[in-house]
């Protein structure tokens, strides 16, 4: 958000969550609404984390478990179908991957450093000896 | 308007408790939050009984502390309501925090503050400590001297705090129990023209409004937290006088009464002066015409607005006076006193060469009498006269033991 002088902001450390009329906004989706600049959605907190999820659509089940437990709605879901991470807005926090109930899991962490395509093409096998 | 109207007479015998909550009454207080507290509870009390008896459409809110009361009133004028409650001393001071909250979050909401001394030891009566301990809260503080401007100043309270170029709250001063338990004839408007003077309330930037969504009491580190206070000192500042005087205007067609940011009684040609608040202004008046007949050219400046600072007013007023009495009615503990300091900051860097001294009296409920008025006018104009100031800067009046003074 650009920093602005005292007289060029509204009064009362009043902040908009959307420019103009916002109509039926909780059936709106994301990439429709028009967040206002001073909106945190617009602000990438992505710095704020160390570890991040890596999705793996090959073995997901949309069962919609990560998007459900996720503290920051960072899941991203579309027609009851997982489309993957906000990584804006993600914290690493790693309860997706937790609650993720495929075997192998359809999300891992990795450091933030990891290169995701690598990480991919060496997912690890599914599990013979957990249920 | 779906409530009952009231009949009332053109006059009628209120106290100024009763008198600001008839003014509750009539502007139609959307919500009062309130924890009651001597000697400011008649107030709410009021409000709560006219809600009860069909008179007023709003909602009471019980709740828990003062520090409560406010941050529900917070809550309400946040949400879009027109919002007022009243205190006093410790009530006031567990407020604290939260005016703060409201002025910085720009919400109209007006507080009745029934002047009343602050503890230790604990005390009942009137004094000015709960109003100076508001003054830098960035509220907008009017003062009441007898019954009759506590009602009406509740009127252009609403009127100057709601304006969308104000949107500051607002205190309304009174004095425990001189003015708030002290019956008085009060002109009274019909319940017409007084909604009609605040009009329906106007919303800004409220919760309510769904189709504009707003975050409000947000967080600012020192990017930003500057410039909103320095935003809220410049509104202060600029655009509350215009608006005041603009309802004083609108008040004196209405009603006939006229006020003015500096109350000036006899100060034409004044040599001597005492400023003043409170009821000790209407006390001074009397005094003061007293003394002209002795022959003293005696003069009374009351202050209307504390906050803001009526700098040029008073400037503009003390100009050729010849000495000048202060009186704070609040312990300064440990400095000369916060009118004496403000008047002696408007007279500093001006032409004048008036001889300036400040009084601490009245604390805790003790009387400002005549005979005390009658000394001080005198003490000022012996000064006059000697050409220099010939007591201490800083005096005590009415306080028992050998005589304390400083400076």
């Amino acid at each position: 958000m650009a920093k602005r002088g005292w007289d060029e902001f509204e009064i009362g450390a009043m902040l908009r969550s959307f420019d103009g009329v916002s109509n039926d906004i909780a059936t709106t989706l994301q990439e429709d609404r028009n967040y206002s600049q001073s909106n945190s959605f617009v602000a990438s907190v992505a710095d704020w984390r160390i570890a991040k999820p890596v999705f793996n659509k090959d073995f997901c089940i949309d069962c919609q478990f990560c998007w459900i437990y996720c503290p920051d709605m960072s899941i991203i879901a579309r027609d009851k179908k997982m489309i993957g991470v906000d990584m804006d807005h993600c914290k690493g926090c790693g309860i997706c991957v937790e609650v993720c109930p495929t075997n192998p899991k359809s999300l891992l962490m990795f450091p933030e450093q990891a290169d995701e395509e690598a990480e991919l093409s060496q997912w690890p096998a599914k599990d013979k000896e957990t249920k | 308007m779906a409530f009952d109207k009231m009949e009332l007479r053109d006059i009628e015998v209120w106290d100024g408790n009763f008198a600001a909550a008839q003014a509750l009454r009539q502007c139609q207080i959307d919500v009062v939050a309130a924890y009651p507290i001597t000697p400011s509870t008649p107030i709410v009390e009021g409000y709560a009984k006219f809600l009860a008896d069909g008179y007023v459409e709003g909602e009471f809110v019980m709740v828990e502390s003062e520090h409560a009361a406010m941050s529900g009133c917070i809550g309400a004028a946040a949400a879009g309501g027109r919002v007022a409650t009243a205190t006093s001393s410790q009530g006031f001071a567990l407020m604290v925090e939260t005016l703060y909250q409201a002025s910085g979050m720009r919400l109209p909401i007006v507080l009745n503050v029934v002047n009343r001394a602050l503890a230790a030891p604990l005390n009942v009566n009137g004094d000015h400590s709960d109003m100076y301990l508001g003054r830098d809260s960035g509220w907008i503080q009017l003062d009441a001297y007898c019954p009759q401007d506590a009602y009406d100043l509740n009127f252009i309270a609403f009127k100057v705090s709601e304006d969308h170029e104000v949107r500051l709250p607002c205190m309304v001063h009174q004095d425990g129990f001189m003015t708030s338990h002290t019956a008085q004839g009060v002109k009274t408007l019909t319940d017409d023209q007084g909604y009609g003077f605040v009009g329906e309330y106007k919303p800004m930037n409220d919760m309510l409004d769904f189709e504009h969504p707003v975050t409000h009491g947000v967080q600012t580190e020192e990017d930003w937290h500057f410039e909103h206070k320095a935003r809220q000192h410049n509104d202060l500042m600029t655009k509350v006088f215009p608006k005041i005087e603009a309802a004083f205007d609108a008040f004196e067609k209405l009603s006939g009464r006229k006020y003015n940011i500096v109350e000036k009684y006899d100060m034409d040609d004044a040599d001597v002066s005492v400023v003043c608040m409170g009821t000790s202004v209407e006390t001074a008046r009397e005094v003061a015409t007293e003394m002209r007949a002795k022959g003293i050219k005696a003069g009374v400046v009351g202050l209307r607005v504390i906050r803001p600072f009526p700098f040029m007013q008073i400037q503009e007023v003390l100009k050729d006076v010849k000495a000048i009495a202060v009186l704070d009615r609040s312990s300064p503990n440990g400095a000369p006193g916060m009118l004496f300091n403000e008047i002696a900051g408007c007279l500093f860097n001006t032409d004048t060469k008036a001889l300036l001294s400040g009084y601490v009296y009245g604390l805790g409920g003790r009387d400002l009498t005549k005979k005390h008025l009658v000394d001080l006018f005198t003490e000022l104009q012996a000064n006059v006269d000697a050409g220099k100031i010939l007591t201490p800067l800083q005096q005590f009046i009415g306080v028992r033991g050998p005589k304390l003074s400083f400076l």
